[in-house]
């Protein structure tokens, strides 16, 4: 604010509020002779009296009035004039964000050098890990991790990119951008019928003889290189199982057949520059934790 | 001046008072309705259908502006034209272009109705309609200024009345303030960009908003009170020295009191931590009010039991002291990290919406309708107290939860962690929510019956009525020139 203006708001302030202690001490009392009715009448029957200004009201503005004074001359509000408590927010937040670091700072320390397979039988950690779960990843995964319609359950022992320690802290680390291709125009409608079926029969085990036949073909030439020829998927390339019952986008005709149709993008958002590693280290510890069975087996292929 | 010698009462334009007057109820209902909706959307989200023009997004800002504009502007419209005329003992100036207000402000409503369900808005609070409807708007607007101030410069008595200040400071403050937050480049017909960027944007959009607050629903309904209180009760204004204080200490102090609605954010520091000085040197200005109001009724309280309209404008005022001293503390920036961004500010905002701009309307409409339709009172006095009693009810139940929701749910957004994550995560607090939403509900709910109640009552009192007093239609102002 160029001084010009500063004095400007100065004025403008001042003279306000100037004025409106003028109007209090001008109208405060009656003045001798005065009569307790103006005597002005409108619309045949609304006369006023003239009562003096209740005494606590004119208490109660006097005391914001004295309040705001002081107020404006302890912190920032009259133009650029800074306060005598030089006050600011900008330097209540990095006086209140100093102190949170520096006790995050403490909180973590221990837990600085030490791996994931030793954090994850660790309560305390996996409790922080928790913490961090919460105000980071419950936003699309879920408070309880299990996901919804574009978010995968990271309790349910299934994964997109691999469930070992080493792979979710890659997730975290990296973030992750799945991708589903369209085949929009490249199918016509008796394929796509066909794929669909072929798709939902690891589940009902309907098979119809030729449009099993048609899907199973089609499948191979355009499917599998991705989500394998059984649709065991692949973890390396984030290509979801499809002969199980887990599904991201949904596991109906309808919701299988716009996947194929228009694709789908998933974006697991990096994590490096918002958590430290010990943060990534412990958020990784929670999620092994929420999957101990699978986690048990982890050594398995 | 006496009344012996106030000149002979002239022929008063009231056609288009009655319009407004029953537009009023219309649009109440219709407001309350939308109303009660998106609070029961919030309790069961499968409420919207999955239809995008029935979502809370598209509705919330119909609700909002139903009854504050459609609801309590025609209320104004019809409230303002009544008295306008009676204080100053002639008819309307161009009562064509007052009846122009009237068609012209029923169009803007209808056209907010089709355009926000669509999704087209500008996104600004209480300031949603493009720029289309924003030019009709103020066109409408002028109008009504001209018609008013004309009135008043042809008024048949010296003084101009208490009620008149407010109105007038109404009207003018609406234009500055509707004209200059809406300024902006249309892009198309349903699309423009506002001329203000960041900050600014943020903060011209406050100062409207608060002040649409300060002058539109405070302003504009103490005009209302101020003719209507004393009328009902017959007796004088408590004290014209604290209508001279009390009105210019509001209208000047409201003009700096919009930053607190942005207190922690990129405003700079001066102007927030003027917007709460200003706001809290506002508790005292706006009191002013409550008390001529209330006071007017000492030595007379008995009639408070009598008479249900009193009961209505009476329980209003101590709803706007009640809101106009809640405003100040949330404005104070400890109380307001904790209020704002919550379930707190709409409880607050209903308190001043539901029990003042609600309640007074109501109480003018039944003391206002049987005298425009040449009928002794309201066809059901016993209807008016059971609707006074369901809107009480509602109001308080609707503020209580918000309150309690409020606080609720600033506690639980502000605690943390020792590692700094957060206590609880935002579905936690919506989880806590959803039971106050329930009783939230029920409030608003009660309150609509009300409003039912009310436009039955009002079809019944306007039913066959053979209107006594002369149509507006029929000119008159060379009657109103003759008594010059």
């Amino acid at each position: 604010m160029t001084p010009f203006w500063s004095i400007v708001v100065i004025v403008l302030v001042v003279a306000n509020i100037i004025g409106c202690l003028w109007l209090l001490i001008w109208t405060a009392k009656r003045t001798p002779g005065e009569s307790a009715d103006t005597g002005h009448v409108w619309d045949d029957d609304l006369r006023e009296y003239n009562n003096p200004l209740p005494r606590w009201w004119l208490n109660l503005f006097v005391i914001t009035i004295i309040f705001g004074a002081i107020y404006l001359a302890l912190y920032p509000g009259l133009g650029n004039l800074p306060g005598r408590l030089g006050w600011s927010s900008a330097a209540q937040h990095d006086q209140r964000a100093a102190v949170t670091q520096a006790q995050r700072q403490a909180l973590y320390q221990p837990y600085d050098q030490r791996e994931i397979a030793d954090l994850r039988h660790d309560a305390a950690a996996v409790e922080l890990g928790g913490k961090l779960f919460q105000s980071n990843c419950a936003g699309c995964h879920g408070v309880d991790a299990r996901g919804a319609k574009g978010f995968p359950n990271l309790a349910d022992g299934d994964w997109l990119y691999g469930g070992d320690a080493e792979r979710i802290y890659a997730s975290i680390t990296q973030g992750r951008g799945g991708q589903m291709p369209t085949f929009f125009g490249t199918l016509d409608e008796e394929q796509l019928k066909s794929l669909v079926a072929y798709v939902r029969d690891w589940h009902t085990k309907r098979t119809d003889g030729t449009e099993y036949q048609v899907g199973a073909r089609k499948f191979a030439g355009t499917c599998a290189a991705c989500h394998g020829a059984d649709g065991n998927g692949n973890p390396l390339l984030g290509a979801p199982r499809l002969n199980d019952d887990i599904w991201l986008y949904g596991g109906n005709d309808a919701a299988i057949r716009e996947t194929i149709l228009y694709g789908r993008k998933g974006q697991m958002p990096s994590f490096e520059a918002t958590l430290s590693d010990t943060q990534r280290r412990l958020l990784t510890s929670y999620v092994l934790s929420l999957n101990a069975p699978a986690v048990a087996s982890a050594g398995q292929p | 001046m006496s009344a012996a010698h106030a000149p002979p009462v002239p022929r008063y334009d009231d056609e288009v008072v009655r319009r407004f007057a029953l537009t009023t109820v219309l649009w109440g209902v219709v407001g309350m309705l939308v109303g009660v909706l998106i609070a029961a959307q919030l309790l069961w989200p499968v409420l919207n259908f999955d239809t995008p023009w029935l979502t809370y997004s598209r509705l919330r800002p119909l609700h909002t502006n139903a009854v504050i504009f459609a609801f309590g502007g025609s209320g104004l419209f019809a409230t303002s034209y009544y008295i306008v005329q009676r204080t100053c003992r002639t008819s309307l100036f161009l009562p064509r272009l007052a009846m122009f207000t009237f068609w012209g402000w029923q169009a803007v409503i209808v056209a907010a109705a089709i355009t926000l369900p669509l999704g087209i808005t500008q996104g600004k609070e209480y300031a949603e309609l493009e720029w289309p409807i924003d030019l009709l708007i103020a066109v409408v607007w002028v109008s009504y200024a001209v018609v008013y101030f004309g009135t008043i410069i042809k008024r048949q008595v010296d003084h101009i009345y208490v009620a008149n200040w407010f109105f007038g400071a109404f009207i003018l403050t609406i234009a500055v303030l509707h004209i200059v937050n809406n300024l902006s480049m249309p892009f198309s017909m349903t699309q423009s960009y506002s001329v203000y960027g960041g900050t600014v944007d943020a903060m011209v959009q406050w100062w409207y908003g608060h002040n649409a607050v300060g002058f539109f629903l405070t302003a504009g309904f103490l005009g209302m009170m101020y003719y209507f209180i004393p009328k009902q009760v017959g007796k004088p204004i408590y004290s014209y020295r604290l209508s001279i204080v009390h009105f210019w200490a509001l209208i000047s102090t409201y003009m700096w009191a919009g930053p607190h609605h942005l207190q922690y954010t990129s405003l700079p520091d001066w102007v927030q931590s003027l917007g709460m000085v200003f706001s809290l040197i506002l508790l005292a200005p706006s009191w002013g009010g409550m008390i001529n109001g209330v006071m007017t009724l000492s030595g007379a309280w008995h009639k408070l039991r009598e008479d249900p309209i009193l009961k209505f404008l009476i329980v209003s005022l101590s709803f706007y002291g009640m809101s106009t001293f809640e405003g100040p503390m949330m404005s104070i920036k400890t109380v307001n990290s904790l209020s704002h961004y919550t379930d707190w500010t709409i409880g607050h905002v209903h308190s001043g919406a539901l029990g003042w701009v609600g309640l007074i309307t109501m109480g003018s409409l039944y003391a206002l309708i049987p005298k425009l339709y040449g009928k002794p009172a309201m066809h059901s006095i016993p209807a008016i107290n059971l609707h006074f009693w369901l809107a009480t009810i509602g109001i308080v139940l609707y503020i209580v939860a918000m309150w309690i929701a409020g606080v609720m749910q600033g506690l639980m957004w502000r605690a943390t962690n020792a590692d700094g994550t957060l206590t609880y995560s935002f579905i936690e607090s919506l989880v806590a929510t959803h039971p106050f939403y329930a009783v939230r509900l029920a409030g608003g709910a009660l309150y609509l019956a009300g409003m039912v109640v009310m436009a039955w009552n009002v079809w019944k009192t306007v039913q066959g009525a053979a209107i006594t007093i002369p149509n507006a239609n029929v000119p008159n102002t060379q009657l109103a020139g003759a008594l010059k």
